[in-house]
This record gives C-alpha cells, structure tokens and sequence, in this order.
C-alpha cells in the first residue's frame, strides 16, 4: 500500500497547526519587530479555556455540535485577554527600550503563564484530556482522516482567508500595513497606532485559540507545557517562511510540518541513513531544511514584502 | 538578532529551572548529631518527578514513602529515633535529579533516601550519593547497569556500593514480556519503538533480544522524541508493516498519545509496554482504543497480596490526595527499608546514632530483610532485589487488570 498521500496529509495536519500559531508571531513582529516567545504560552491558556467551557460551563453531556463553537469562543476570550493584557503591561511600558529587553520580558512572561496554570488550574499539574467529536474515521482511498482533524482542515484555510480579507480590505488592516511599513509616518496621518499594536495581538491570540482548540481535538489532551514546543516550532515556521509575511507565516508552516513527517517517514530507506531516519530525528532534519532555507533565502521562503506586511 | 535571542531564551529558561529548583522550602533541624537519644530526627530524603507529565507516579513514591515514615513513628519502631521526609522535586531530569542529590547530602540528617523514578535520573545521583557513603534505594529504577555495570551482558561489576533497588531489572523484565507475547498472546511480528531514554531503550532492547531468540520477527523499529505529542508518521508506519503487536520502550505521557494514533491509523493491535506505562493515566491519554494494550510490572499486584493489603487500607486511611500508583508498594519497602537499617545501626550502637551514622546504615542496608508490602524484600550481591517476581496487565473496560504473574527463568 502507497503510503506517501498519508504521511503528507499527516504533515499538512501538522503543518496547518504550526501555521495557525506563526500567524500571531509574524503578525506581532510585522508590526512592533518584537518575537513574542509567550505565544506559545497565548497558545496554552486558550486550550484550557476551551476546556473550562466544556467542563466547568456546559452541562455534562453537552453534544459536541453546539459545545465546539462555544469552546472555541471560550478559548479565544481567554487568549485574547491573556494577549492585550501581556501587550498592555508587559510590552508597552518597554516600547522605547532596547530590543533584548523586551524579548527576555517575553521568556519571562511565557514561563510564568506556564507556572501560572501549572499551579491554580485544576489537576493541570499533568495533562488533562479534551472532548473528543464521535464518529470513526473517514476514508478517501488510501488516505484515513480522524474526525478531529476535519476541524483543522476547515478552520485554517477558512482562518487564513479572514485573515487577507482583514489586512487587505478593512480600514484598520491598511492601518496595520501603514504601521508596518512606518509607524511614526503612520501616526502622523492620524493612524491611532496604539490601537493597532493592540489589534496585532489580539488577531496572533485568536488564531492561536483556533490553534489551541485544534489541538485539543486532534491530540485529546492539552498539559501546561504544550505551548512550549510548538510554540517554538511555530516561530521556526514564521521564519522560515519569511518572518513579517501572514502568507508566509501559514506556508511556512506546511512547508515545517510536510518536512518533518516525510523526514520521520521515508530518510531511513535512504542506504545509509537508516540511524537518522527515525522520529526523534525529524527535528533536526527539520532544521536543517530551515538553515538552508536561510543561507539560500536570507528572507524566507516568500519574503518580507514590504507592502503585505501586516 | 535570531541567534542572540536563543541563546538568551537558552539563558533565561537555565535560570529559571534553577530559581524553580531553589525555591522548595525546607526546615531541617540537623539534629543528627545530638546524641542523646531522645527526640533525634532522621531525615529519609525522597526524589520523584513531583511536576511535569510524570507527577502521578511520583507523587505516588512520595506518600508512600512518608506513609512508611509516619507508620515508623506511630509504632516507635526505632527508639528515640522520629522519622521525616523531605521530598524533593527532579522533574524527572537527571541533571535537576543530581542538584537534589547533593541538597540531600549537604543535609547532615539526612540517612537514607527513596528514589529516584527515572533510571537516567538515577545515573546522574548514583556517584553524588557514594561519595557521600548516603543509601539511596530507588523503588522503581529498572535499569540493569545500575547495579550490574556498563557491561552487564558480559561481566557483571557493581558500581556503587551505596545504592540498592526494591524494583526488577528490564533484564528481567523485556524478556518476560516477550515471553508473554510471544507464547500467551501468540503474536510473531513486533514493531518496536522507544523513546531512547535509559530506561525506555533499555527495556526495548531485552525485548527485542528475547523476542527473536523465540521466533518472532521485528518488521520495524523507531525512537521517538519524546517532547511531541505528534506520532502520525510513526503511526503510519505501523499500519503499513503489517505488525500484529507494538512493543513501547518508555512512559505513559507519550505511550498513550502513540496507542491512541496508532489505533487511529487503522492499524487495531494491542500496545505493549513496561512498568513505565501502567499507570491509570495511560488509559486516559490512550482513550477507549486502549482496551488490550498490555502492561508488565514488577512483582505482584499490589491490591492481591496479603501484605499489600494493610497498605492499601493505611494509604486510604491517611487520607492522600494521590493514588500510591504503580510503584507505591515499592516505595513504601524502600523506606522501611532504610528504616530497618537505621534500627539495625541505632540498636547496635546502644540506642543512639553512631558518629558515621551514614557508613553504617550503607552496610546494615546489604543484609536488611523483611516482610514488606510487596513481599520479602531484601537484595543480592548487586543491590538487587532478591524478589524476581512480575505481572502482566491487560486494560480492559478503562482498567488495568492483572493476567499472569510469573518469574523469568532464563
């Protein structure tokens, strides 16, 4: 049995994970040039708000149908208010400081919001399963797909595509553009560039919710340090599709995610490479691909396009 | 700019595992020293994995060992002498694991300590303890070189004469689930995957060993890294090599993700593991698939035996939080063990402690025996325990049910 159309669909699976999350580091970096290591953290805190809906709000038994859409309001209020309230007081009092400053006030916040639920979220001192959707897997020929990916599926593209709709069409995402491009200009034309940094953040927090409950539904379980890993991944992705650029952020992501499964997949039928072949290697293949990526195209796969960036 | 910052993110997270490490507060009297034979307090250090994808099974070493303690004192099992614990966090890191070891030896009474759970993290302590002459009996450390060597296949050499283990080995314990799988469950064709930890590799290996010799056949093999949750390629794999049966070298955070996408797959077929995967939480991670995945253990069911039983019923009886787990039971007789050699060492010496009070428990320690929780306990030439006995567990309905206990012979 052909067994390529799985491990890429495993890795688009992976990838559009990782692209949903870039979307707020890229985004954030576009606008402020900041990388805000607590996204991954954002991230974290918008899986357990999805939870607290379904256990704590709903009534036992809620059918998952109606449950989803609220577990996903859930998430994103959590995230989002994490997200302006990180920005409000732990990002903007460093607006005019030196960029070290505000990267390692980032670290610092990611590993707080991870002590911060490991220590007054119920039993979330290990990880805490999620609500499942019933219903077996789908088949389309050699391709099986769970039913909790079938939410990835849909939700990132249609994510993605709010999202240009957003940046290229409304009033406030040429406002995002213009601050990008110059923010002083920007704010000289009347531009409330406060509001927009605000607006950066909470748009990375809502796709990151997405992104959270995703990964619930994919994994059946969320834990405290779930934001750490990914989160980084998902930078690599930001970066590796050309960091600044929403567009590259999500292809960068499916690139990330389609390399590390076939890498998993197939570099142990390579003669000679059968002892780097294995899962545990995939992230070094993972970023090797990102090094060459880099000596190759010192600006990412798409690149920063001035115009687009948002 | 990128390369700076992750070397400071590098930084700051060292910084801020250490500050975390700092942080426990401790209240030790050091009263080991007061001769005087009344109201001495001896301290039986414990380290277990308290935080992090491992708590469950070492919050469960944690009370058992200060159950063993509290039980001490109740009975006025050693005269004059009051037991405490001082539970230390290793987040199942061997390099966190070695900072505590030497916290515990700094600490002056400080005689015996429980633990660790982590066959790699117990490496990182072993020679921190020797050198400190401090017995260290860990309740679930199944590594063979532990106590056998680098080279225990061939020649058998004790490293540390200071360290002892109430758990079996995966010399013993691979073997006897593949003897299992092979000659009970029938299945001849294996995937075997690890997580390249000492423990998790370890226990794959002497699977693999004995699973051949018996004539069955591996149709693949794979680490994994254990900080993803995304096993999907793995689980394709599986599907494609026509295995009947995974055998997983490692624990239960990342075995159950793995049963369950395995399953996913489309590949329905049991997942067996070691002593690392029998835990409740496995089931809950692996989700309603997991039902025939099978579990070894050492020793017998804790709830069967009859020694076990008052156990059981004090644990509930003290009333907590946490289940004792998977390694309870071994905990609880790694604690009385060092109780039994603080009571050989104060009675010999006329009821009080000795000035090298540390040497002497280390040498009582080799000819400790009793009747404990999970049947005799006492230990070889190696620091072995003498007691050789495992269990195969099934998950059926959401629990793990015991199906054949049994030793290995060879």
């Amino acid at each position: 049995m052909n067994e390529l159309p799985q491990q890429l669909v495993n890795g688009l699976l992976l990838g559009s994970m990782y692209g949903l999350i870039a979307i707020g580091y890229t985004m954030v970096y576009g606008i402020v040039q900041l990388i805000n290591f607590a996204h991954g953290e954002i991230f974290m805190t918008g899986a357990f708000g999805a939870l607290t809906v379904y256990v704590y709000i709903l009534p036992d038994g809620t059918s998952m149908w109606i449950a989803l859409p609220l577990m996903l309001i859930g998430a994103m209020i959590v995230a989002v208010t994490v997200a302006v309230g990180a920005e409000r007081f732990a990002y903007r009092p460093l607006r005019g400081a030196p960029r070290l400053a505000p990267l390692i006030t980032a670290i610092g916040l990611s590993l707080a919001l991870q002590q911060a639920v490991w220590a007054w979220y119920p039993d979330a001192k290990s990880a805490r399963t999620f609500p499942q959707i019933d219903g077996g897997p789908f088949h389309l020929g050699d391709v099986t797909i769970q039913t909790g990916d079938i939410f990835l599926l849909i939700a990132a593209p249609v994510s993605m595509a709010f999202l240009a709709y957003f940046v290229m069409r409304t009033r406030t995402g040429r406002g995002m553009q213009a601050t990008a491009q110059d923010p002083d200009t920007a704010r000289l034309m009347g531009v409330n560039t406060d509001r927009i940094i605000v607006i950066a953040f909470a748009l990375g927090a809502l796709f990151a919710a997405v992104g959270a409950v995703a990964n619930g539904l994919k994994y059946g379980q969320i834990d405290f340090r779930m934001g750490f890993i990914l989160g980084l991944k998902a930078f690599t992705a930001a970066v590796l599709g050309g960091i600044g650029n929403i567009y590259g952020a999500m292809i960068g992501g499916v690139v990330l995610g389609v390399a590390e499964t076939l890498a998993a997949a197939y570099i142990a039928d390579v003669p000679g490479l059968d002892q780097f072949g294995s899962q545990s290697w995939a992230d070094v293949w993972a970023f090797i691909l990102l090094i060459l990526v880099l000596l190759l195209r010192p600006q990412g796969l798409l690149g920063e396009r001035v115009a687009d960036r948002a | 700019m990128r390369q700076r910052s992750l070397i400071a993110i590098t930084a700051a997270l060292a910084a801020g595992a250490l500050t975390l490490t700092a942080c426990g507060s401790r209240d030790d009297d050091g009263g080991s020293d007061s001769g005087s034979g009344d109201g001495t307090t001896v301290v039986i250090g414990v380290d277990a994995p308290l935080t992090g994808d491992l708590t469950a099974l070492g919050l469960g070493i944690k009370n058992s060992a200060d159950l063993a303690a509290k039980t001490a004192n109740k009975q006025k099992y050693v005269d004059g002498v009051t037991f405490k614990i001082e539970a230390l966090d290793d987040q199942g890191q061997p390099s966190v694991g070695q900072q505590n070891a030497a916290k515990l030896v700094a600490d002056k009474s400080v005689l015996g300590v429980v633990g660790p759970l982590n066959s790699s993290v117990g490496e990182s302590m072993q020679k921190v303890f020797d050198s400190a002459r401090l017995v260290e009996v860990s309740p679930a450390n199944t590594g063979p070189s532990l106590t056998q060597g680098p080279d225990w296949r061939t020649k058998k050499v004790r490293p540390y004469k200071s360290y002892f283990r109430t758990a079996t080995t995966d010399a013993i314990q691979g073997p006897f689930a593949a003897q299992y799988v092979y000659n009970d469950a029938k299945k001849k064709k294996v995937f075997v995957i690890d997580d390249k930890k000492t423990y998790g590799a370890g226990l794959a290996g002497t699977f693999t060993e004995e699973f051949k010799k018996l004539g069955g056949k591996v149709v693949g093999t794979e680490h994994i890294n254990p900080d993803t949750k995304d096993f999907s390629s793995v689980a394709t794999k599986v599907k494609n090599s026509g295995a009947d049966v995974v055998y997983y070298g490692g624990e239960y955070p990342q075995a159950g993700p793995l049963s369950k996408q395995i399953k996913e797959a489309g590949a329905k077929i049991p997942l067996v593991g070691g002593d690392g995967i029998k835990d409740d939480t496995f089931i809950k991670l692996a989700g309603a698939g997991s039902d025939g995945d099978l579990a070894t253990s050492v020793g017998a069911p804790v709830e069967e035996l009859d020694s076990a039983k008052k156990f059981v019923a004090d644990y509930k009886a003290a009333g907590y939080k946490e289940d004792y787990a998977a390694y309870g039971g071994y905990s609880y007789d790694s604690a009385w063990a060092i109780i039994e050699a603080v009571k050989k060492v104060v009675d010999d010496n006329g009821g009080k402690l000795p000035d090298d009070a540390r040497a002497k428990v280390t040498e009582a320690m080799q000819n400790v025996s009793f009747d404990g929780v999970t049947g005799k306990v006492s230990f070889d030439e190696f620091g072995d325990a003498t007691n050789k006995q495992l269990t195969v567990y099934a998950v059926e309905n959401g629990a793990f049910k015991a199906v054949k206990s049994g030793t290995y012979t060879g």
